[in-house]
This record gives C-alpha cells, structure tokens and sequence, in this order.
C-alpha cells in the first residue's frame, strides 16, 4: 500500500525522525494560512500524489510570500502532473504539502527495505541525494553503500556509523546519524513497512539531518496488525476499476490492451497476458480469481472486465484441476445472464468434470468459444477481438 | 525416483480440523500419502479424518515418529506454526499459507538458517512425488511417475506444465512449488541441486517469474554444474513495471527482475528457454529424445560433450 508523501513523514515524525515543518492543503488559501503559519522566507509547495519525480514534472516550487505561495498552489491543485513515473497519462494533484524551506548544505540517498536474496533488512546509502537510486545503481554501482540488518539485534550503532562516515559526513553530523538510523529501523519494523525511502536527506547548514522527502510503502499482507492504516488509503491515486476489484478480493491490474483476461493463479495469469501478446493480440488486464474461482467472484469479475471500454473479447482460462468444471461453466453462463452478455467470451478450462462443463457452455445460448488449451484459447480470443473491432 | 518426499514420509498436518485443512488432508489421504497426525491446539485427544490429532507439533512427532509437517494455518498464526514445527526438529516443513507478512518471514528465515529443517513455501502448492506421496494442495490426477522434474513459484501454471508433461506420457520424478512470496525457504538453487543430485531426475522444467533474481542465481549454478537438460520459461513478459502481480513477490523494482533479464541469465547458461508457456511439455519432449537418441550412437554423445564443453 502506498501513502502520499506528508503522511510518511508524520508516520516517521513520530518515531523521532526530523522532517521540516509543514502541513497539508487541498485549497490556494490554505496554503497561504499555512506559508504564513510556516513564517520562513521560503516555503516549498509540494504536489501529493503517489508518484515520484514530481520536481521535474513542475509540481514542487518555492514561493517567498504566502501571496505566491496561494498562487502557486492555484497552478498546481488541479494540474495533471506528468511525471516518469505516472505514465503519459499523468496524475490529477488534489493535495499539496506546504513545508518550511531549509538551508541545504548536502544531500543524501537513504533506504531500507528487504533484500530478498538475503532474506534480511538491509539499508542502502548514497551521497547522491536526489537521484534516483536505480540511475545511481546503472552508472556507479560501487557509490552505493549498503548495511545489512540483523533481525534480532536491528540497525547497531556501529553500523549507523558506517554508512555516516562513509557518506563523507562530519564526525557533529555522524553523532546526530546514528538516532537518525535509528528511528529510521524501528519506523520500517514498526508500520510492516516495504519500503522506506527518504530521497533527499539533507544536512542543513547548523548541521542537522532533515527527511526533506520521504516515501514510505506499506506490507499488504501485514495490514491487518495496523487497522489505522487503512484511513491512510487515497482511494483517488487508485485506477477505479482496481479499486472495485479489491472489494471482492480479486486482484486486478488494469493493462492496456483490448483483450480482457479471467485466470485462476497468479503466475497463469501472467502466462496468459505473455501468450496473448504472443499470439498477436494485447492483455486488457491481469485478474487472478484465487485458486478457487467460486460462482461469486466468476460474476464480479466478468462485471469489472466488461466495464473497461477498451474490452473487445474475453479469455477465460482457469486450471481447475480440483476445481469442478460443471460448476465453473454454470458460474459464467449465470454471470454472463445477468449482465447480458453480449461480447465474445472464449473459455479454456481443466478439471474434473471438464466435459460436462463444456456441454453447459455450449447449450447456454451465449456466444462462448470452447478452446482445447491455452495456445488454441490465446489464438482464438486474438482472432475474436480482432474483428470485433 | 524423486526428491524430499517419498512413501515413508510421515506427515503432521498443521491446521488438520480447519477447512482448507481438512479439505486437502483428505485429498492427500486419498493419494496415499501417510497423514500420521493433525495438530491443533486445544483440539488434543480428538481424531479427524480417522487421524489423531495433538495440542503440540512436538506431541505429535513424539507419539507418530512424524518426519515432514504442512501448514495450512491462517496468516497470523503461520509464522509461529512453521517456528514450532522447526523447533519439533522435522526435517520438511511445507508451508501453503498465503499472505503471511514479510518481516514474519524475515524472523522465521533468520531461525530456519541454523535449524535442520527445510522449509518449502509459504504461498505455495507444495510438494508432490508422484504416484508416491503427496504434500500439498495439487491436483494428484495430473501427475504422472516418471523422470522429470519440475520446480516453480507459481500453483496453476505449474499444473499446466505438469498437464502438458503428463499428456505426452512424460512423467515427472517430484514437482516443488517453492512459492510466489519474496522471502521463501527453498530456492530455485536449492530445488536445482537436488534434481541434479537425483539420479532418477533426467531432465528439470524451471519455471519462474518477474522480481527478485533467484532464477538468475539457478542459471549461474546450472551454466556450472548441471548436466542434465533444463527447460526455463519465466512468466511476465508482457507485465508492467512497479506493479506487483498477485504474488507478493511478482514486481520489477528498479528495473530490477524483469522477464527479459531473467531469459538472458537462462539462456546464457544454456537452459532451453520458452516464450510461449504451451511449448514447455514439447520442448521437455525434445530435449529428452534428444538426449536419448545421443546414449543410442556414439557420434551424437560426441556432439553432446562438445557442446557441454562450451557451456563452461
């Protein structure tokens, strides 16, 4: 799950990490009220939204009077910010953070996160403040200083020193490092985060670390130790159609293509995408139902693909195996009576009782295509969506 | 004839009386593989499915002599379920549960490194010799006994494979699924070397996914010391980057675990590779005709040598 950009700070405030003073604002006089709050010569507005690189894409200005600092907020509440992370499509901002500006005198890369290989937390450091990590990692891989954590004894003092003095900090900012690591690890073990990403941290000029950004991702499957969390969702950074699947415990990714995809499994279901494409056609979506595929989820999930304009055809393709067949094909052909469906449907399906459930497809009145396999089900949707055209 | 798991396995199931439990204990039962004890806590002294069943995993190993446990308790409970059967000192630990959180896994990976216990999973099917034993929520009926081994983070794409297999008479000596989460017990590394340690594994389907770089690591150790042919197929082509696939470990991070990177690392170690997921049972097909059809005259072994030759 990902939080905007004021919300990981306050979640690491609390944890004892400095951030710059600010506050959050959705209209051009608040963020006035908030510059002349603030009361610095400088304040930085900051587009929110759930995408990185937003200073190049013009959502992150200064503003030296509260008056520019409303005129500023008036440009860019409302703006499509395209930036290389939200796609060509951009993002519409609705909030803004308005923060005191500081006095930069360096800036650094930190992170922690999981290294999976390892198995372990492990926190990456570079001098390189405000470049993308994976840019860093591309063109001078050894600038990038890395400490793995130990999971019973957490980030040690030593280690906070490590990656300080090798980020070429002075010994009075090294001593402010190690809490600042510190607080860092337990905000990361705390919240189940992901990641926790703040680029830049800077040293300002009296000698201080500020988290002067912060991205903080959250474990889905720990959610449920944190059900404050969920207040934290901004459900307008989410693709709708995505937002609706999640209601049914249906994982959806809408994709750009004209052929929408119903699988059971997830790696099946990133097969199928692969097969279409390579037999011509493009995916409309990923969608696994769960393994199980019961009646319900058949029918919301026929629902949320049909929804998606750019849907020409439909590839059903579930491996029952323990599944009953019989009892999938009448699960469609319901779902298919309720929404009246009109669009072709090809369904390849395995499992006991596959040729009964066949028979139901094909006496069901719906225009549905039976394929013998995955191959003969990716060709046959592609042809479909083709001339659907 | 397979790896892990055989007919003398004896297996705990933990989470025995729960539904989904319940539901696969019996399927499993119903394979022949010897279910000698349930374990839920409270639950002691009852019997389900004729299967007697303990508060305790060590309970449980101590009155059946059980050697392999899997799990199918909910995802709170999952982490401490597979620490007690560690603790138990079983040998296997197969673990089905989904959604367990990843720092859970980051504590049980740092205990599990200096326990004997190998874990398999979580989020995963589990683990099937076939026409031996089962361990897992697979469909038994697909499977076929034979020579090939398979190993793969995916459920349903790994029963398409072994369908495929099963259907062209080729038989498979134990199918691993290690599971789709991004931090598991038993790698591709480690699926790999005991294939190709199993002298009744003739040749190995590897099929793997975006995120992570375990199928790269596979590919270093297969360019070096496997002999045997190996068919790679990777799926995700066609997924877009920073977005996590169903499983929680399915995502490009970085630009990091794409399916590209991945086919690169595998052909390099002269894996055969696949594009399409319906070509993996015709290209298993091949490579093992091929490889007999080398045994049968000297001239072909010949060319087989030279080319393990330049692997290297």
């Amino acid at each position: 799950m990902k939080i905007h950009e004021y919300q990981a700070k306050a979640i690491l405030a609390k944890f004892g990490v400095p951030v710059p003073r600010g506050e959050v604002v959705f209209k051009k006089d608040e963020a006035s009220a908030a510059a002349q709050r603030l009361g610095t010569p400088v304040v930085v507005v900051k587009a929110q939204i759930h995408a990185g690189g937003r200073g190049k894409g013009g959502g992150v200005k200064l503003a030296k009077s509260p008056d520019e600092a409303a005129k500023l907020a008036e440009q860019i509440l409302g703006m499509r910010l395209v930036t290389p992370q939200t796609g060509p499509e951009g993002r519409i901002v609705r909030r803004l953070l308005v923060e005191e500006g500081l006095d930069i005198k360096r800036e650094l890369y930190l992170s922690v996160l999981v290294d999976r290989a390892l198995g372990v937390p492990v926190f990456m450091a570079s001098a390189a403040g405000g470049m993308e990590i994976e840019e860093v990692a591309k063109k001078n891989p050894e600038a990038i200083l890395r400490e793995t954590i130990h999971p019973v004894t957490g980030v040690q003092p030593y280690q906070a020193r490590k990656l300080a003095f090798g980020l070429g900090l002075a010994p009075e900012v090294v001593n402010a490092a190690v809490p600042f690591f510190q607080s860092l690890y337990r905000a990361f073990t705390e919240t189940d985060a992901s990641l926790l990403e703040i680029n830049p941290c800077v040293v300002t000029g009296d000698g201080r670390l500020v988290a002067l950004d912060a991205k903080v991702n959250f474990d889905d499957n720990a959610l449920y130790r944190h059900p404050t969390f969920k207040d934290l969702r901004d459900l307008e950074e989410e693709s709708p159609l995505e937002v609706e699947a999640s209601k049914f415990k249906l994982n959806y990714i809408k994709l750009d293509g004209t052929i929408g995809c119903m699988v059971n499994g997830a790696g099946l279901a990133m097969a199928t995408m692969d097969i279409i494409k390579l037999s011509g056609g493009s995916p409309a979506n990923f969608l696994d139902v769960g393994g199980g595929a019961s009646e319900d989820q058949v029918k919301n999930a026929f629902r949320i693909l049909l929804s998606d304009p750019e849907v020409r055809a439909v590839f059903v393709n579930i491996f029952g195996g323990i599944l009953r067949c019989d009892v999938l094909a009448s699960g469609v052909v319901n779902a298919a009576k309720e929404l009246k469906l009109k669009m072709p449907v090809v369904v390849r399906m395995e499992g006991t009782n596959v040729e009964q459930g066949k028979e139901i497809l094909r006496n069901s009145g719906f225009n549905f295509t039976v394929a013998e396999g995955m191959r003969d089900g990716a060709q046959k949707v592609v042809k479909l969506a083709g001339s659907a055209r | 004839m397979s790896v892990l798991l055989d007919k003398n396995t004896r297996v705990v199931v933990q989470g025995l009386t729960g539904r989904e439990g319940s539901f696969h204990a019996q399927q499993m039962l119903e394979y022949g593989t010897k279910v000698v004890a349930g374990v839920t806590p409270g639950k002691g002294g009852m019997k389900h499915l004729d299967v007697p069943i303990f508060n305790t995993v060590a309970d449980a190993v101590s009155a059946t002599r059980a050697n392999a446990s899997i799990i199918f308790v909910p995802p709170p409970f999952a982490a401490d379920a597979i620490l007690e059967a560690a603790d138990a000192g079983l040998p296997l630990i197969v673990c089905i549960t989904e959604g367990i959180p990843t720092l859970d896994m980051v504590r049980v990976a740092a205990v599990l490194k200096d326990s004997k216990s190998r874990l398999i999973g979580p989020n995963c099917p589990g683990i099937i010799s076939p026409g031996l034993s089962k361990m897992g929520i697979m469909p038994g009926p697909i499977h076929k006994q034979g020579h090939v081994g398979v190993v793969s983070r995916s459920g349903t794409l790994t029963y398409e494979a072994v369908d495929q297999l099963t259907r062209l008479g080729i038989g498979q000596s134990t199918c691993i699924g290690i599971g789709g989460d991004p931090i598991i017990g038993t790698t591709f590394l480690d699926a790999v070397r005991l294939f190709n340690d199993d002298p009744e594994t003739r040749a190995i389907v590897m099929i793997g996914e975006i995120g992570g770089n375990a199928e790269e690591v596979a590919a270093a150790y297969i360019k070096k010391h496997v002999k045997k042919p190996v068919v790679g197929f990777i799926a995700g082509q066609t997924a877009p980057p920073g977005r996590r696939m169903g499983h929680a470990g399915a995502i490009i991070s970085g630009g990091q675990g794409t399916a590209a990177d991945k086919y690169v690392a595998m052909r390099a170690a002269g894996i055969h590779t696949v594009q399409s997921p319906a070509d993996i049972g015709e290209t298993i097909a091949k490579v093992l005709g091929k490889s007999k059809a080398r045994s049968s005259s000297k001239k072909k072994s010949a060319a087989k040598s030279k080319r393990r030759g330049s692997r290297k």
